[in-house]
């Protein structure tokens, strides 16, 4: 039977009429992973015993495997957030996200690469080694969750988790050509999940199509006891939200149209006018400049770094704080320092306030349009080592993805064909706090009718059974 | 400062020569909730074996997250309304960083500029060194909830660390550098023990760290002393690792006099956190200001801020403290001062005597009693352990009865009885003649143990004074 390229929807119904048996299903990712993981470093643990799962076609998930980001705790599973510092630890406990995963019958099958703590936009700070964009193995995948990115675009898990703090859902999936959602900050419980920037740190999903995300997101959304930010706003089916062909109100704003690179701004206009004829209505709206997110977001999130890895002093993780990798380092010195008493006041306080302010210019904003859409990344996938020339190469990457993770609000990229380089282009688009199924209604329309421009079939060629 | 305290103060003055002791107190008590503070381990951590006591939050694995216990919340704000503090109704919780190995996360979840109460006051009275009652009244900065850090147990060569007691919730009550001599200050902490247990939210227990003290103390020399600016002195000097009231008074008598000698040398001492040796009554330099921590607090982004409605708070109530208890008590029974004051130290004591009170008050014209203060004299039975307050009431109420009922004197058995003692006793009548009248006591004893009781010991006392006298 051939499985490339199939959805979790479909591979669903096909273990749930037995015409696919669950270890079939697994070994067949196996078999692509020893194929094509050496090149690509997608994933750094593959669990190629899987006994010890419950592997049945029951649940949601009916036995589909699901790849998960290396800060994701697992159960006697390595997690080592792609640093050497964790090298050695094996989490005595699943983080909320991987449980509910299980219990709906889903199979993990692996831990995918990361920058080291999740601190990057390329995965070239993982102390493993870099994660390879499928489309151009000179070029990065994009991050940090880039290894959850790369292994869905080349169909080596049919589904990933991810996490971002600020961009690292929405990037990777840009540059790797898949679909990511970042969804509200507390819809999906952060329990379990190596800490970077708390107050940003947001779980999310990968996959090649939109009704697979909805699909998976129903499962692992919701309000959980363990995280006391997670909210109570009850989760929708949002599977069954998707097939009603809504009208929306889209607005654009110029702002996050500066610096981009032109081919992707043509593609990005070229998108917007598909949903006008769509029906949909487009209208300019007027927000603060990302520029202004990308200070706020490198003063808390670093503040909020410093305080996070303090734990990891040699005493009880095995290694010693030689083993921190330079980024890790720089971020903990910033954060100290801008914690540093004398200092607070000009940085960590009053990079708040500006948060506040990015967090009222949204709202503002969505009381005239449900959407704002514009590009996920000024450029697209860059060449391996090409970051090593800009000191603030994360937060120039993340720039248009940042406002959305400060104000807390969903955003999601949709893969929108590829550029004249056979690079993936990605499309963004943010909606107001908890209208998770709206924006997936317009993506999944946005999909039916696009197709992704082809974009799926162009990548799975290369990889072959 | 009120104006009572103006007039303390300048009293005690008139006794000290150059410099004015400049107390205040922090205290950390440990809640004895079911469950942690922020994950569900148990509370009881007290000789467990180490490090069975914890789970993956409190022992700050990578990737948990605490959630609060509300419980403790509602503990910290009844502790904070039972001394009179302002509950902030917005109130967060913010990480303070700093190393130490005893410290899962390498932050210490606890609370900084908005706390869960602040500006409150404690009143009670004492018996000072003269015996005069006197009320003191002691401000109290803020209450604060955090949770506690693990334990170091150093063996040798070798520190071993024991997490089962981190992340037990621990309450934080700073008081106003308002004490000015060690007595006051030990008279505070055992007020503060007894209302706490009162309120039963922790044990209070110093000798296991359930309730831990950590004085501070700088002098002030009096020529700069002024009143009005209320100026403290540009140094302070903790003191930790102090496990009795007790010690808590020697530690602060002793800085008061080191550092007396070294302002006597023209010198100013040195700002730092000193220890308490026990055995030898001294404290001892621990850290200096240079080696103090920059502690980087920062809102936790972990915990969402507290909002407090007013129907919340309305809920979590105050039961009668001893304080009002002893007012009560010498108001409404006319007990004295230091009956009211022992009867209300142990609260199931104090709440025996009031069940006992309200029983024979639906009983009273039954009880054939003679006692003209009947609470006064339950009150002196219990003080002076006469009948055992183990007793279910209706039984302490039997022996009550019989021991207050009037007795019916046989005239000729005790005019006998009398006589008999007086004669074997010639050496303590000689003694009572010479003025030693304690020796009446003694006499008026042997005479009712040999009526067995059945005699009133003051018509006993009259009439053997009679007769020595005749």
């Amino acid at each position: 039977m051939k499985l490339l390229g199939k959805s979790v929807i479909e591979l669903k119904k096909l273990l749930l009429s037995k015409q696919l048996k669950v270890e079939e299903l697994y070994d067949y990712f196996l078999n692509r992973i020893t194929k094509y993981d050496k090149e690509i470093n997608s994933y750094l643990s593959v669990i190629v015993d899987s006994s010890d799962q419950v592997i049945k076609n029951i649940g949601n998930l009916s036995g589909i495997p699901v790849a998960i980001k290396d800060n994701f705790c697992t159960q006697g599973v390595r997690t080592s957030a792609a640093s050497i510092v964790l090298a050695d630890f094996i989490p005595p406990y699943d983080s909320t996200v991987v449980a509910r995963i299980k219990k709906e019958s889903g199979v993990i099958i692996g831990k995918t690469n990361t920058d080291a703590w999740a601190h990057g936009s390329s995965t070239e700070t993982s102390d493993f080694g870099v994660t390879k964009n499928p489309m151009d193995y000179s070029r990065v995948a994009g991050g940090s969750s880039g290894g959850s990115a790369a292994s869905v675009a080349s169909y080596l898990s049919p589904i990933a988790i991810g996490s971002e703090t600020a961009g690292s859902i929405r990037i990777p999936a840009g540059w790797c050509g898949v679909v990511g959602l970042k969804p509200t900050y507390g819809r999906i419980s952060r329990y379990g999940v190596i800490a970077m920037g708390s107050s940003w740190d947001c779980p999310g999903i990968l996959a090649l199509n939109v009704a697979d995300v909805a699909l998976l997101l129903q499962i692992i959304a919701g309000r959980d006891p363990y995280d006391a930010t997670s909210v109570e706003t009850p989760v929708v089916n949002y599977g069954n939200y998707l097939n009603t062909k809504k009208t929306y109100t889209i607005g654009i704003a110029d702002e996050y149209f500066n610096d981009v690179n032109e081919e992707i701004c043509g593609r990005i206009d070229q998108c917007i006018q598909i949903l006008k004829k769509s029906g949909h209505k487009i209208r300019k709206v007027k927000l603060i400049d990302p520029k202004y997110a990308v200070s706020v977001y490198t003063i808390l999130q670093r503040s909020e770094v410093s305080s996070n890895l303090g734990r990891y002093d040699g005493i009880r993780y095995g290694s010693d704080r030689s083993a921190f990798g330079k980024e890790a380092k720089t971020r903990i010195m910033l954060g100290t320092y801008t914690l540093s008493h004398g200092y607070y006041d000009a940085y960590y306080k009053k990079a708040l306030k500006a948060r506040q302010l990015i967090r009222n210019d949204f709202e503002v904003a969505f009381k005239d349009v449900d959407f704002i859409v514009g590009p996920t990344a000024p450029c697209t996938a860059l060449k391996i080592g090409e970051s090593e020339k800009y000191p603030f190469f994360g937060e120039m990457m993340d720039k248009l993805c940042e406002p959305a993770s400060a104000a807390g609000i969903p955003a999601i990229n949709l893969p929108v064909g590829l550029d004249k380089k056979d690079l993936p282009i990605g499309l963004q688009i943010m909606a107001n706090h908890f209208r998770e199924e709206d924006l997936l209604n317009i993506s999944y329309q946005f999909e039916k009718e696009t197709e992704f421009f082809g974009i799926k079939n162009q990548m799975l060629k290369l990889y072959p059974d | 400062m009120n104006a009572f305290v103006h007039i303390r103060i300048l009293r005690e003055i008139q006794f000290m020569n150059k410099y004015q002791p400049i107390i205040g107190l922090e205290i950390h008590v440990e809640l004895k909730t079911k469950s942690k503070m922020f994950c569900g381990c148990p509370c009881d951590w007290f000789g467990k074996p180490p490090n069975s006591n914890n789970c993956p939050v409190c022992l700050g694995l990578p990737g948990t997250l605490p959630v609060p216990n509300k419980k403790a919340v509602e503990w910290t704000i009844k502790i904070a309304k039972a001394l009179n503090c302002k509950i902030n109704t917005i109130s967060k919780f913010d990480r303070k960083n700093y190393f130490y190995p005893d410290l899962p996360k390498a932050y210490q979840i606890s609370q900084y500029d908005q706390p869960i109460a602040i500006k409150g006051s404690l009143k009670f009275k004492i018996q000072n060194s003269e015996f005069k009652v006197e009320e003191k009244e002691i401000a109290i900065t803020r209450v604060h909830l955090e949770e506690d850090t693990g334990k170091l147990i150093h063996q040798g060569n070798e520190s071993l660390v024991d997490f089962n007691r981190a992340g037990v919730p621990l309450v934080e009550i700073v008081t106003e550098p308002v004490f000015r001599i060690s007595d006051d200050a030990k008279h505070f902490l055992e007020e503060l023990q007894t209302i706490l247990r009162y309120l039963d939210v922790a044990d209070c227990d110093m000798e296991k760290g359930s309730m831990r003290v950590e004085p501070n103390v700088s002098l002030m020399k009096l020529e700069t002393w002024n009143m009005k600016q209320e100026k403290l002195p540009n140094y302070k000097v903790e003191i930790k690792n102090i496990n009795s009231f007790r010690y808590a008074k020697y530690a602060i008598d002793y800085e008061i006099k080191r550092q007396t000698e070294i302002l006597e040398t023209g010198e100013t001492p040195v700002q730092e956190t000193r220890g308490f040796n026990e055995n030898k009554n001294v404290t001892f330099s621990q850290r200096t200001k240079e080696e103090a921590h920059d502690y980087r607090y920062f809102p936790e982004p972990d915990i969402p801020p507290m909002v407090f409605k007013e129907s919340f708070l309305a809920k979590i109530t105050v039961p009668e403290l001893p304080g009002s208890k002893v007012e009560r008590y010498m108001r409404d029974y006319g007990l004295k001062y230091q009956d009211a004051f022992i009867l209300t130290r142990d609260k199931n004591i104090a709440e025996y005597f009031d069940v006992i009170n309200s029983k024979l008050k639906s009983q009273k014209s039954k009880l054939q009693v003679k006692s003209q203060n009947l609470e006064n004299s339950i009150a002196t039975l219990i003080v002076n352990k006469k009948i055992s307050t183990d007793l279910i009431p209706d039984k302490f109420i039997k022996q009550l009865s019989s021991l207050l009922s009037p007795k019916e004197t046989d005239e000729t058995q005790l005019k006998k009885t009398i006589d008999i003692i007086l004669d074997q006793n010639q050496k303590a009548i000689g003694e009572y003649k010479k003025g030693k009248t304690n020796v009446i006591m003694f006499l008026v004893g042997s005479v009712m143990r040999e009526l067995k009781g059945q005699a009133d010991a003051t018509v006993v006392r009259n009439k053997i004074e009679k007769e020595i006298k005749s």
